[in-house]
């Protein structure tokens, strides 16, 4: 028997190297560390071959907005402000991007902030609409980050809260206590993601088998999968197909 | 020990375990000891033909009581959601229909306005296509409740309905199939539009179709409404109010029938809704007989809203103008499913280079999306549909996450069950409607 990680796409055991396109580009906000280079034929390089390879594309980061932001964001981000002394260590980070309003929240204040978006008679998030995660690999030392997004009925609004965490220290509170409807949505970004919710009332895996081995929907984690045989030619899985970059 | 074929019984750590397969619940009667061993542990499914789909649930019981319920999910995860980051942003629509496989239309319209709106192109979408987006998804709301009408008539007992339902659901089907060429997992709604337009003889079908429908909604309620079973089962039954829903994320018709009107075309409007006329019903009582009675008037909403839409068609484009966003084949429906057309392929093959090797890039390569994320969520049968899209700059998504109705509502479950009785159950749970497709991903 070979060791599981001489095994690629068996299933079930993440690959200490990068598989074939799961760094299809960087996260957004940094710019990507190696572009392409994968692919059929042995092809080290771009695979293109008609000189526009060499361009570099420059991504705009995504920048801290200023004030005004336009819209209901000013009076949101002012209530809050005013309902929450801790704001300025909690808040890292506000952004407006789309038309869509994101706070950056130090992950260890995320439940303390959910509940003033629940309580506050200004801002009134009653409903937690989904909480998410997000593999940002390569671009921080804290890559996995943790999406909220609340909806406020009364006064039809949508705010995004961010947290970021580490892959060695994955923690940080639950907000089921605020929104229970956090429970399994929790549960599926721990499933996926690996991310700890501190004080859960039972942080177990909902999507994957219980003895599941990784977290899969990390960029480190193969997508799996086997050769498939069509009119006689045989068609690699999608992870090792050529790659447009 | 018995010997019965259909409920073995075995000797545990836990205690004593019996095998259930045939219904026969004498050994089990005849097996516990009533005064010393009160509660008993069923589990039910994930093979139940009424878990819509392959869902398990675990009760404890006492007598005909349950005393805690709890739902374990999972068993049709097929990584939908993992498998996106691997394909262009236009392949995403082939995948996201097969989430939710009785509300397919809303699924790949949800992923397209998430796209859309990550591109900047929402108000570039035309007027033609954001019209056929409502009719296709007013089509496939009647559809999707007219499933859940079977299924749970079927499940408390009502077979007729059952066979009604599944019928009318094939009238809409068929319109659907003289569309897109499929009757379900179309890939119809992609991003930058719709993948063609709509032909004339699916107008005449959907008119047909709203000339029908009104009749047998009647007869619908004709059969179950009057019916001393129907209602005994439905009323009071697997409560839940406003307070509950929200706390727990419920959404939809399930929140309606407690009597909140929260209905995302009305409160955060999408695709023009906010200019279509049309009421959102509710519910005082928040039990499963309001629930039936919120849907059964939401395939009456719809059908106005189908007629309003077929009214504003238009002759005009059904993609955005741009052609490096515009999918670049020109579709049509062959004897075999949609594909390319002929002209297409022939322009391409003999009359223009530079249409080959955009065409080439398009399918092979698929357009830059810019970086960012975006939440877009709209009004599916079973509730708030969300999406959450994130591009880093490339051709495929970075990471899409689909917010599900059905797996966000199965968490009400033990909060109607507990302390109602077994039977109860099945009630409760067939009126969350849960899609285990949609739920698991």
């Amino acid at each position: 028997m070979t060791s599981p990680t001489d095994k690629p796409n068996d299933g079930g055991v993440p690959l200490p190297v990068v598989p074939a396109g799961a760094t299809s580009g960087a996260p957004a906000e940094f710019p990507p560390a190696s572009p392409a280079g994968r692919g059929m034929f042995g092809n080290q390089g771009t695979g293109d071959v008609s000189g526009y390879g060499g361009l570099v594309r420059q991504r705009q980061p995504i920048e801290e907005a200023s004030r005004p932001y336009g819209g209901y964001f000013d009076e949101v981000r002012d209530a809050l402000e005013e309902a929450y002394p801790a704001f300025n260590d909690a808040i890292e980070k506000v952004v407006v991007d789309r038309g869509e309003l994101t706070l950056h929240v130090r992950p260890e204040r995320i439940a303390e902030v959910c509940q003033v978006m629940r309580d506050d008679l200004a801002l009134r998030f009653e409903l937690c609409s989904s909480v998410s995660g997000a593999d940002y690999l390569g671009a921080d030392e804290r890559r996995l980050h943790v999406v909220y997004l609340l909806t406020s009925m009364t006064y039809r609004r949508r705010v995004r809260l961010e947290a970021a965490v580490s892959v060695e220290a994955p923690h940080l509170p639950s907000v089921t206590a605020v929104y229970p409807t956090a429970d399994w949505q929790e549960r599926e970004a721990y499933d996926m993601f690996g991310i700890v919710f501190d004080g859960h009332p039972s942080l177990t895996r909902i999507l994957m088998p219980d003895d599941w081995e990784g977290h899969p929907q990390r960029k480190d984690y193969p997508l799996g999968g086997i050769p498939v045989e069509y009119k006689g030619a045989e068609i690699q899985p999608p992870n090792e197909r050529r790659s447009y970059q | 020990m018995t010997t019965s074929n259909y409920a073995s019984e075995r000797e545990t750590d836990e205690g004593r375990v019996f095998t259930v397969t045939g219904g026969d619940w004498d050994t089990i009667v005849s097996g516990t000891d009533p005064i010393n061993d009160e509660r008993i542990v069923v589990n039910m499914g994930p093979q139940h033909p009424s878990t819509h789909g392959v869902l398990r649930l675990i009760l404890e019981l006492e007598g005909e009581t349950v005393r805690e319920a709890r739902s374990v999910v999972g068993y049709l995860h097929t990584g939908i959601e993992k498998n996106l980051e691997y394909r262009n942003w236009v392949q995403g629509s082939t995948f996201v229909t097969r989430m939710d496989y009785l509300a397919p239309i809303f699924n790949e319209t949800a992923y397209a306005l998430a796209v859309e709106k990550l591109l900047g192109i929402t108000d570039d979408i035309t007027e033609r296509a954001t019209t056929i987006r409502v009719l296709m998804m007013e089509l496939n709301r009647i559809s999707s409740h007219l499933v859940w009408l079977a299924t749970t008539g079927m499940e408390l007992g009502a077979i007729s309905i059952m066979l009604y339902g599944f019928r009318e659901r094939e009238y809409i089907l068929d319109i659907f199939e003289t569309i897109t060429g499929l009757r379900m997992n179309h890939a119809y709604v992609r991003p930058g539009g719709v993948a063609q337009d709509v032909p004339d003889d699916a107008v005449v079908k959907i008119r047909e179709f709203l000339k029908m429908m009104p009749k047998k909604l009647k007869e619908y309620e004709d059969l179950l409404s009057g019916q001393p079973i129907w209602t005994e089962r439905t009323k009071n039954v697997a409560v839940l109010d406003v307070t509950g829903c929200v706390a727990l994320g419920i959404t939809g018709p399930v929140l309606r029938s407690a009597g909140l009107a929260w209905d995302l075309r009305k409160t955060m409007p999408y695709c023009g809704y906010e200019t279509y006329e049309f009421d959102v019903p509710t519910h005082p009582d928040g039990d499963v007989w309001g629930r039936y009675q919120v849907r059964l008037a939401e395939i009456r909403e719809s059908l106005k809203l189908v007629e309003q839409a077929l009214d504003r068609l238009r002759p005009g484009p059904v993609m955005v103008a741009d052609r490096k966003i515009a999918w670049p084949a020109q579709l049509a429906i062959g004897v075999d499913g949609m594909g390319n057309s002929l002209e297409h392929v022939a322009k391409i093959m003999g009359q223009s280079m530079e249409s080959l090797i955009h065409h080439f890039k398009l399918v092979t390569e698929g357009f830059r999306v810019p970086p960012g994320q975006v939440y877009v969520a709209i009004e599916a049968p079973r509730g708030e549909l969300g999406v959450h899209a994130v591009s880093d700059g490339g051709t495929r998504p970075y990471r899409v996450h689909y917010r599900e109705p059905s797996f966000v509502n199965l968490q009400a479950l033990p909060a109607m069950a507990e302390g109602g009785l077994i039977a109860d159950v099945i009630a409760g749970g067939a009126s969350l409607d849960p899609v285990m497709g949609g739920c698991d991903r």
